[in-house]
């Protein structure tokens, strides 16, 4: 798609993002002022330009730099940290004298582990210059494509009100420890997303992108899918609540299968709190809990993901199979809980991005494939009601249809639901090509049988 | 008919009257310690710089706030720290309005230079929103205002000695590990002070600290495949240290932790259709999300259309005086000068004195929360003519908006409590602590759980239930009130983060109430097996 050329955003120009030499000298720098018996400093540089539009007008606009330093200190075992964002000498002594205070006051810790020392880490490239550069006449630019294509696409029901944000962030990332490591990271992720509403109150539509590149990001397409939704979820119909075949756009399966993450955390398992847990006090890693079509992975290399590759103690972060067709293979293990159960440490699900991988079918062809069920768009509030399956409640949100013989036939009044991600994946009839929802997200369209839709909303 | 200003004010006073009676809250006044503090000379000088720069650019207004946020938070688990952090955050925002569009930068580096820059980035995108522009922003008039104010606290907790702080969680800990089958506890505390100082291109110049602290404990029970767990609902509040110890949190430990013990042996609720009864250690809540949010008049309006949604109560011109929210004994109140609440200020982020007032009188819906920009829309439905000083921002380095006050459920005449309300109930469910929580985007569809459920059969609590949430509209279960406690039954709850926005802030919010029995709301059986 045409994209104006960006031009460098005035605050980037006045406060570029840490470089890796910077980042380098100033951990360094703080290390030596350390007495400690060891340190580590976590280092986060961010410039963001953001643009809110709501009823055809910007209203707010903004630009933010900011450059935050976390200083970790450990005596014996002993350890506590102190942040702060001002990086004169003075500050930076003052900020590691603060947390070496507190690490004196902390109790020993039984399970603190030692800081680590150099590692090795996947090259990852995710910083993508045409987003860092997004400038508020760009912004404009894009917003007002988007408003247009709504207003055109949206004219069978009226002028349509649209409302939505646009965010570009560019970000760099340090590790240094005192026993040698350092990792740095830049990374881009630019978001656009926008509701459209008809004018008589009873449609509503959404549509969201979200990418590294702003040049993979097409408001207009946005603007129009988003009218289109509207346009179509007029004048919802009621149906019983109940138990329904469910197509999910891979919006809404964005947002509900990484609200699996917290359940593959090893020691919640090992400890009897969670899905995973074995009775008698051990884990299901090798057993099957879901359908054979579904393998889930996180793989900060992946060029659909190009997450960051290491977490806040500088451990690299790998390609991680969460569960390979259907069965249990990984559980994230934090480093104690790795060394007490002889595992190798891995970072949590979503910290390398989080892939649903599928077959080759469109979300189309999914609708095709059913006989009678509901198209969802996206969710809206979800909350955890039972840690013990994951269950979920929420509630859909701009856009649910009514499927009957392959076809959508018309647009049906919200529904409350209470699903959980887990159980939900056993009741897969079909899964379909993943793409990217949001950076870090590949998600497909799934089509659930008994789908649980517990009550109507009233809301548009 | 519409309210007139005169009725408007003298409903708020006589409510406010019969909420200042309510007593247990108040600290004394002149238990305040602690002198408000000034502006930093520092501060003071980039914000000026900040000031002229966009004055001299070409803004018909701006303002610039430099704030410095200190937060403290102290993880523990069972017998082990898991978490000290202090955390120090310095900026300068400044926002300006250029032909009626709005403009706003943030930088943490605090030079004159860097200012400047500030405020000329902020005026490029005032510039680039003309691009994009159906409505003209203008200003409520506010009178310029100077001084400073303080949270008023007897002990500033972040000047408690960290050991104290640690000793007092773990002691926490200790005491619910007693309780049989109680295999984890977990105790933190979260404590901030913000020192900001607003300056306005009209003159005004405010600078306040405003102190919080945020306590927490859970705990957690295994016996055979079953874990519970029970979180004790420790408000979070604008007070200081003397409020955490007057918790006595390793005193009640093991009263609390002996709940989640009790839930392994509480039957699984049968769904459907019972009374309820609603402690306002979970009613609070309910208020905030089916009243607070509804309220908000950029959502109203469409403002948050594309993220928390819009609101039922609306257009404002169908609803103002008009739409019937509940029964007449529900009278629910803003309030931005409440002791001891999460959102008492003096001044909002635009330099507007805190103020009082009625969202809904005798059941009916009066008004909304508004910033200054947001008063023309509503002024002739309302007759109020000043903002009612929402506009917040969470940090120097977000532009403020529309942020809920404190909002209230004024106590009945009666002063009764929920003793009284069980006895008069045949067939209930009392439900206390806030649980999971969700509601749709025009906030009607909401469902709710707790921490502890007891059903009640003819006046008595009969026994403990578990898997217990209620689902409701928020027209009817709020007409379905049919019965609240009085003035010594009032409690006042809240939350240290709510969101909105884009990009998202957190805003702390306290929501005092009284118990309150709702009739046939739907109860839902949330277990399942896995």
């Amino acid at each position: 798609m045409a994209q104006t050329q960006p031009r460098r955003a005035a605050a980037a120009d006045a406060v570029p993002l840490i470089t890796r030499d910077q980042a380098k000298e100033l951990a360094d720098h703080i290390i030596t002022l350390s007495q400690a018996d060891q340190t580590r400093v976590n280092i986060v540089s961010e410039w963001s330009g953001n643009t809110r539009f709501a009823d055809a007008s910007i209203t707010t606009s903004g630009g933010i730099t900011d450059t935050t330093v976390t200083i970790t200190v450990t005596l014996g075992r002993r350890r506590a940290s102190a942040t702060s964002n001002v990086l004169d000498e003075a500050s930076l002594k003052r900020t590691v004298d603060l947390a070496i205070r507190l690490a004196r006051l902390a109790p020993e810790d039984p399970e603190l582990m030692p800081e680590l020392g150099p590692q090795t880490y996947s090259a990852v490239n995710a910083y993508v210059s045409s987003t860092a550069d997004l400038d508020p006449e760009t912004r404009a630019s894009a917003v007002q494509r988007a408003v247009n294509a709504a207003t055109a696409s949206g004219k069978p029901a009226g002028a349509v009100f649209s409302a939505g944000f646009l965010e570009a962030t560019a970000r760099a990332t340090a590790v240094a420890t005192s026993n040698g490591l350092f990792a740095y990271h830049r990374s881009t992720d630019a978001e656009f997303s926008m509701t459209a509403r008809t004018p008589d109150g009873t449609g509503s539509g959404w549509a969201s992108a979200g990418a590294r590149d702003w040049g993979a990001i097409d408001p207009a397409a946005i603007g129009r899918i988003a009218a289109q939704k509207a346009v179509a979820s007029r004048n919802p119909q009621t149906i019983e609540p109940g138990m329904y075949t469910a197509v999910l756009e891979p919006q809404a399966v964005t947002d509900l299968v990484p609200l699996l993450a917290g359940a593959f955390n090893a020691r919640n398992a090992d400890e009897g709190r969670s899905p995973f847990s074995k009775t008698g006090g051990s884990n299901r890693i090798g057993e099957k809990v879901v359908d054979e079509r579904v393998t889930l992975y996180s793989d900060p290399t992946d060029p659909a993901l190009l997450a960051e590759p290491f977490d806040n103690q500088g451990l690299p972060i790998n390609r991680t199979l969460w569960i390979e067709k259907g069965i249990l293979r990984n559980l994230a293990y934090s480093r104690f809980w790795a060394q007490k159960q002889g595992k190798q440490p891995t970072a949590p699900p979503l910290a390398g991005g989080l892939t649903l991988a599928g077959g080759s079918k469109s979300t189309e062809e999914l609708i095709a494939g059913c006989e009678r069920g509901i198209l969802v768009t996206h969710f809206f509030y979800i909350r955890a009601l039972d840690p013990r399956t994951v269950l979920q409640t929420g509630l859909t949100r701009d856009g649910a249809f009514l499927i009957e013989q392959g076809k959508v036939t018309r647009a049906l009044k919200n529904f409350r639901w209470n699903e959980s991600p887990l159980l939900m994946l056993n009741r897969l009839e079909e899964i379909g090509k993943p793409e990217p929802t949001t950076a870090g997200r590949m998600m497909p369209a799934l089509r659930i049988r008994g789908f649980n839709f517990t009550s109507l909303s009233d809301a548009v | 008919m519409q309210p007139t200003r005169r009725d408007f004010l003298k409903t708020t006073a006589a409510t406010a009257a019969s909420l200042a009676a309510a007593g247990p809250l108040s600290l004394d006044p002149a238990a305040q310690t602690l002198e408000a503090p000034g502006p930093s000379r520092a501060a003071l000088d980039v914000a000026n710089e900040a000031l002229n720069a966009a004055r001299s650019a070409g803004a018909s207004y701006a303002d610039v706030r430099v704030g410095r946020y200190r937060r403290q938070t102290i993880s523990t688990r069972e017998r082990q720290i898991t978490g000290v952090n202090d955390g120090e955050s310095y900026g300068l925002g400044v926002r300006t309005l250029v032909e009626g569009c709005w403009g706003f930068a943030a930088t943490s580096t605090m030079t004159r230079a860097a200012a400047r820059t500030a405020a000329l980035d902020a005026i490029a995108m005032s510039r680039a929103a003309r691009a994009v522009q159906k409505h003209r922003v203008e200003l409520a008039p506010v009178p310029r205002v100077t001084g400073n104010w303080i949270t008023p606290v007897r002990r500033d907790p972040l000047e408690v000695p960290i050991e104290d702080k640690i000793a007092l969680l773990l002691a926490t800990n200790e005491a619910a590990l007693k309780v049989k089958n109680v295999r984890f506890a977990s105790s933190s505390l979260q404590l901030l002070r913000e020192v900001k100082t607003l300056l306005t291109s009209e003159g005004t110049s405010v600078t306040q600290t405003l102190i919080r602290v945020g306590p927490s404990f859970s705990v957690t029970a295994i016996d055979g495949g079953d874990f519970q767990t029970f979180e004790e609902e420790l408000a979070p509040r604008g007070l200081g240290w003397e409020y955490v110890e007057s918790l006595n949190m390793p005193g009640n430990a093991e009263r609390w932790a002996s709940m989640a013990a009790e839930k392994l042996t509480a039957r699984s609720v049968e769904a459907g259709q019972y009374d309820v009864i609603l402690e306002p250690t979970n009613l609070w809540l309910t208020i905030h999300e089916s009243i607070g949010h509804p309220t908000e008049l950029d959502r109203a309006i469409g403002q948050e259309a594309n993220y928390a949604g819009t609101s039922f109560v609306a257009p404002p011109e169908k609803v103002i005086g008009q739409l019937r929210y509940g029964p007449p004994i529900m009278n629910v109140q803003a309030d931005r000068t409440q002791e001891g609440s999460l959102s008492r200020v003096a001044w909002d982020d635009e330099g507007v004195a805190a103020d009082k007032w009625l969202l809904i009188e005798k059941g009916v819906f009066k008004d909304y929360q508004t910033t200054r920009e947001q008063v023309a829309r509503i002024q002739k439905l309302t007759g109020v003519t000043r903002s009612h000083g929402c506009s917040f921002a969470e940090s120097w380095n977000a532009v403020q908006f529309q942020r809920m006050p404190n909002v209230s459920l004024l106590p009945g005449p009666n002063d009764i409590g929920v003793d009284d309300i069980v006895k008069d109930t045949t067939r209930g469910v009392l439900i206390r602590n806030r649980g999971s929580w969700s509601i749709d985007h025009q906030r009607y569809n909401f469902q709710f759980s707790g921490q502890a459920f007891y059903e009640v059969r003819s006046g008595k609590i009969t026994g403990m239930l578990k898997d217990v949430a209620y689902q409701a509209n928020t027209p009817v279960f709020w007409s379905s009130m049919d019965l609240i406690g009085g003035p010594s039954s009032y409690w006042l709850g809240g939350a240290f983060t709510d969101g909105k926005g884009e990009p998202s802030q957190s805003n702390s919010v306290s929501h005092g109430c009284v118990p309150a029995r709702f009739r046939n709301v739907t109860i839902l059986n949330t277990a399942r097996s896995a």
